[in-house]
């Protein structure tokens, strides 16, 4: 099978792709840590009382999981301008796996996502972020950020090969990527919340990866997050995956 | 059904909605030639293209290209085939080496070939020096033979080339002709499409004009072109002298005169030409309008083309 060497040849192009286009990595680091500075300073005074001493230590772990969903959005972006381009065109003329462009353009932006999340950790800590459940658990708070962040870059291939336009589906992005990180407790305490909205911030994947890693970086609330994350992140890969090769064997 | 034609395509309908893209279109291209598609912008050239390049897939007929069934064995059949699209399909961000390494590794060359025929195909197509730049960099000219390297990476034994040259300059469409025709040299077959009727003349030794998804003729050059039976009398005359040298023109030949609105000239068709001419001469002088030109010649593709689908040729 020559599946994993097209791959690796398609993730070596991508990654090329993702730290040669100067805006990207502007865009993919920058606005992170613009992010991070604003939320911290803005509302870091006003939103107190949330379970630990200092804001950063709320929020960085959300600001984590809210990069990681933003660099997902860029999967769907990338996929849509090489099917504009005919970059897509070239490589289906070429006898290699089907879904190497696919498995390939999201690995190479989970490679990306772990530089930006290195980054992220390294300006948090500046701003004063510690964790307080061991290097361990920081480490697995990580890694299950990035998977998680893997399975929704396949929902986003799915809607790049759906609306083909790299700018559509990038202000698609942020249509279905705001609601789930604004709507969770990346920010706040859903307690705060309405209680129609509670249900549904409660309940969804973004709350369960950020209570996860506050769990495991900070050592509060409870460590079912971290399995429900799993699950979720698995559970979006088993559907999202085949449903995204699919398309793009379809695919005009 | 290995035989002497490297594509046949039978009855190949494919539809995008009610539009109907390519309408029942038969194609046969010979082993070792180079056959040309023409046709306006948006009469299915590229939908066809891309069915004979599997990456689309008709809803009927077949496509056999170098003997494999394009339609029940995709996979077999991309390892005969190169395409070059009129998009040129190259990564910015990447030199044009990497391009071709990559490309040819997902051939499935190993590392050292690939690196061995990158430079090969650098060097063949006058990339070496810039070879190390990314692309972006590159123009016009520099990506259409780089993107033509990728397709040529695997040595196939058929080429797609979907309007190879279009946008480019002359004298850097004349160094692409010189190009495919070393690679017809090499013995390639090669299908091309293009909007220059010149470039069909010059490098196709057979072609197919589509139009509206319908295969409306073919043949060689010279075969469309007398298929027209009638040469072409041209006269060029001052402005206010046009309408009353169609007159004249129409009552001493006893025939319609067209007009070109476009370059304004006089345009009539002939089975006759050097009599007509000197008719056209004698009517002229006796009107007393100056030619400022006046000529007889065989009709171009042009004329054929426009003759056949029936609207200008777009340029």
């Amino acid at each position: 099978m020559h599946g994993v060497t097209d791959t690796l040849q398609i993730i070596k192009r991508n990654v090329k792709r993702n730290f040669r286009i100067p805006q990207l990595l502007i865009f993919s680091s920058i606005q992170p840590i613009i992010f991070l500075l604003l939320f911290n300073y803005v509302f870091g005074g006003a939103v107190r009382g949330t379970g630990s001493e200092k804001y950063i230590n709320f929020l960085l772990p959300g600001i984590l999981a809210q990069t990681a969903l933003f660099g997902a959005i860029q999967t769907g972006v990338g996929l849509a301008e090489d099917l504009s381009k005919g970059v897509v065109d070239r490589l289906r003329s070429l006898p290699i796996a089907r879904y190497a462009v696919l498995t390939g353009r999201t690995v190479a932006d989970a490679v990306r996502n772990v530089f930006v999340i290195i980054l992220m950790s390294v300006v948090g800590s500046i701003l004063g972020f510690r964790y307080h459940h061991g290097f361990g658990n920081f480490m697995l708070a990580i890694l299950l950020v990035l998977f998680f962040a893997y399975s929704f870059s396949w929902v986003s291939a799915i809607i790049g090969l759906l609306l083909k336009d790299s700018e559509t589906v990038q202000v698609a992005g942020f249509l279905w990527v705001f609601p789930m990180v604004f709507a969770s407790s990346v920010f706040v305490p859903v307690e705060t919340m309405p209680s129609w909205l509670q249900v549904f911030a409660r309940n969804q994947p973004v709350t369960q990866v950020v209570n996860a890693v506050r769990h495991l970086t900070q050592n509060v609330g409870s460590s079912e997050a971290v399995l429900h994350t799993a699950l979720w992140a698995s559970g979006i890969i088993v559907i999202a995956a085949p449903l995204a090769v699919w398309l793009y064997k379809k695919t005009v | 059904m290995k035989n002497d034609n490297a594509i046949e395509v039978r009855g190949v309908s494919k539809h995008f909605g009610s539009l109907k893209a390519l309408d029942d279109v038969d194609l046969t291209a010979a082993r070792g030639k180079v056959t040309g598609l023409l046709g306006p912008n948006g009469a299915g050239k590229s939908t066809l293209i891309r069915v004979m390049t599997t990456l689309l897939e008709p809803h009927s007929g077949t496509v056999f290209v170098d003997g494999v069934d394009v339609l029940k064995t995709p996979a077999k059949a991309r390892k005969h085939i190169g395409l070059a699209g009129q998009f040129a399909a190259v990564d910015d961000f990447l030199t044009g080496r990497e391009t071709l390494e990559m490309v040819a590794r997902l051939y499935h060359l190993p590392r050292k070939e690939a690196k061995q025929r990158a430079a090969e195909l650098l060097d063949r197509l006058d990339l070496t020096e810039a070879a190390d730049r990314q692309t972006k960099t590159y123009s016009g000219g520099m990506r259409r033979r780089l993107d033509l390297g990728a397709s040529l990476v695997a040595t196939p034994s058929v080429l797609f080339l979907d309007e190879p040259t279009t946008g480019l300059d002359p004298r850097t469409r004349l160094q692409l002709w010189d190009i495919i025709r070393d690679l017809v040299k090499r013995g390639v077959t090669i299908l091309l499409t293009t909007q220059y009727l010149e470039e069909a003349d010059a490098l196709a030794d057979y072609m197919y004009v589509i139009d509206h998804g319908k295969m409306i003729a073919k043949g060689t050059a010279e075969q469309l072109k007398s298929s027209l039976g009638q040469d072409v009398i041209e006269l060029k005359v001052a402005d206010k002298d046009l309408q009353k040298a169609r007159e004249a023109l129409q009552k001493a030949l006893k025939q319609e005169v067209e007009e070109d609105e476009l370059t304004r000239r006089l345009l009539l068709r002939t089975k006759n030409g050097s009599d007509d001419l000197l008719t056209a001469a004698g009517a002229l002088k006796k009107a007393s309008i100056k030619a400022e030109e006046l000529s007889v010649h065989r009709p171009s593709l042009d004329d054929v083309f426009l003759a056949i689908t029936g609207e200008k040729a777009e340029k």
